[in-house]
């Protein structure tokens, strides 16, 4: 039954007594996560607004290196790091409010890896096509314009 | 006869799990499906959000300029604020909705009570504060000029604050120069038979052409965001020029064929994913009433268990969620 609950968090570094502290642990994180949050996107700090690694140019593997670092070749760090964190978030909500650490491996597992799989396939091809569309509007000769 | 297989030996023995397969009950079971269906239903929507982003990468509109708002402050600019204060009061809620559960295991019935109410209150002021959002949204405070193109083109003057010159946003009811007569709204009483036609933007491109022409601080500023991660501004000459040849269109506030902050699609998205949020945290708020109830009622206690609550809980905490993600992608990505 769901009355034992696992009581650590961080791998073990913190432990509560009871399932009532521990909430308030979690609720606790979740603030800080969210003050870091707001005061990154107000504060907006100027190294973050940059890309730190240029696009590779050349032939196939600059482009395998592409998509494989797409995440620092093609996004702001900032935008990164929000993205990072509403995870981290996402991870303790499920995790400790929904108590899906107590639920058995295969619970767990039935309901996160299809929502994570199809999730990243999903946001693949729109993100995809949207660079697509991007890029039919604003080439060198776009096809449809809009700049009237 | 039993001709037919009658027995297939697996009675009693649902996936060898039991009468609780993976050990969580048939509507714990069945609430997760449908969390894990609505989350796709909701990455969906996320991820068009992101498709359309991406096609107007370089002309979308800058969250902190849009959600400047706190209620009780009028004309302050403090971005995301308030979205902030929408968050912890749902991650609040959330908090209170786990303790209900809690309280629920230990059997306690006076404690679930107080938490569930607590959790609702919560929902109440969520949804309350989506509302005033919207309303702020809708209302708008600078108002644009829509160009053939589709394009919007606010107005403002560059000023110095504090030693650093910004730009500073001017609302076209400051200096659009008015003049009578120009076009009357048509409705049924006059013409023909049952034909109304939608409200008329408060004024006409030529007003505020005039209006534009005549104070000369007034600059142009376009969707294009520059090098800097800045909205372009025009010249004085592009200025007028611009609303000369390619206005069309006066807009105040936001609808969904056109809003004042930049490409229409901004606006449809966050009508259609914080509206389909917010039904979702009204339809919680909905059920945790009727748990409350039960709760009061003695329904679960006489049942011996409470796990309706955890089954409401789990929803709850989805939509606690699934705002995290609206959160970054709306307000601070």
């Amino acid at each position: 039954m769901a009355h034992e609950h696992k009581l650590e968090i961080f791998r073990g570094l913190v432990k509560f007594k009871s399932n009532t502290s521990k909430i308030w642990g979690v609720l606790v994180f979740l603030t800080i996560v969210t003050l870091v949050e707001v005061g990154l996107g107000l504060a907006k700090p100027e190294w973050l607004m940059h890309t730190w690694i240029d696009p590779f140019e050349g032939g196939f593997f600059a482009t395998l290196g592409n998509v494989i670092l797409s995440p620092f070749v093609y996004m702001k760090p900032l935008n990164l790091i929000f993205i990072v964190l509403t995870i981290v978030k996402a991870y303790y909500i499920t995790w400790d409010f929904m108590h899906m650490r107590d639920e058995t491996g295969s619970m767990r597992k039935m309901v996160v890896w299809t929502a994570v799989f199809l999730i990243c396939y999903l946001i693949f091809i729109l993100l995809q096509e949207g660079g697509y569309v991007f890029d039919v509007y604003n080439a060198k000769t776009p096809l449809i314009k809009r700049d009237f | 006869m039993d001709s037919t297989v009658a027995s297939t030996g697996t009675e009693g023995k649902s996936w060898g799990g039991g009468n609780k397969p993976l050990r969580a009950s048939y509507g714990k079971m069945m609430m997760w499906f449908f969390i894990v269906s609505d989350a796709l239903t909701f990455s969906g929507f996320l991820a068009a959000y992101g498709f359309s982003r991406f096609k107007y990468i370089q002309e979308w509109p800058i969250a902190d300029e849009v959600f400047t708002h706190v209620p009780f402050l009028h004309g302050q600019e403090l971005p995301m604020i308030y979205v902030a204060f929408m968050t912890f009061i749902l991650i609040m809620s959330s908090v209170t909705m786990v303790l209900a559960v809690d309280a629920g295991h230990h059997m306690n019935k006076a404690k679930v009570t107080i938490y569930m109410f607590l959790t609702i209150i919560g929902g109440a002021i969520f949804v309350g504060s989506q509302a005033w959002e919207w309303a702020t949204f809708i209302q708008g405070d600078y108002g644009a000029v829509q160009t053939k193109g589709g394009n919007i083109l606010q107005f403002g003057e560059n000023v110095t604050v504090d030693g650093v010159e910004e730009f500073k946003r001017i609302s076209i009811d400051d200096f659009a120069a008015v003049h009578a007569g120009e076009r009357v709204q048509h409705d049924r009483s006059n013409g023909l038979w049952f034909t109304t036609e939608g409200s008329l933007p408060p004024y006409t491109v030529n007003e505020i052409y005039n209006g534009l022409a005549a104070n000369d601080n007034i600059l142009v500023r376009t969707q294009i965001i520059n090098e800097a991660g800045e909205k372009t501004i025009l010249s004085r000459e592009e200025s007028l020029k611009q609303i000369k040849n390619n206005g069309k269109l006066v807009v105040k506030g936001a609808n969904l064929h056109v809003n004042e902050y930049g490409t229409a699609l901004f606006a449809d998205f966050f009508f259609f994913i914080t509206g389909f949020h917010g039904f979702h945290v009204l339809s919680g708020v909905v059920i945790n009433i009727i748990i409350f109830f039960n709760v009061i009622l003695g329904t679960y206690e006489r049942r011996g268990s409470y796990e309706m609550v955890e089954k409401v809980g789990l929803y709850w905490h989805f939509v606690d969620l699934v705002w995290v993600f609206v959160f970054t992608f709306f307000y601070l990505v």
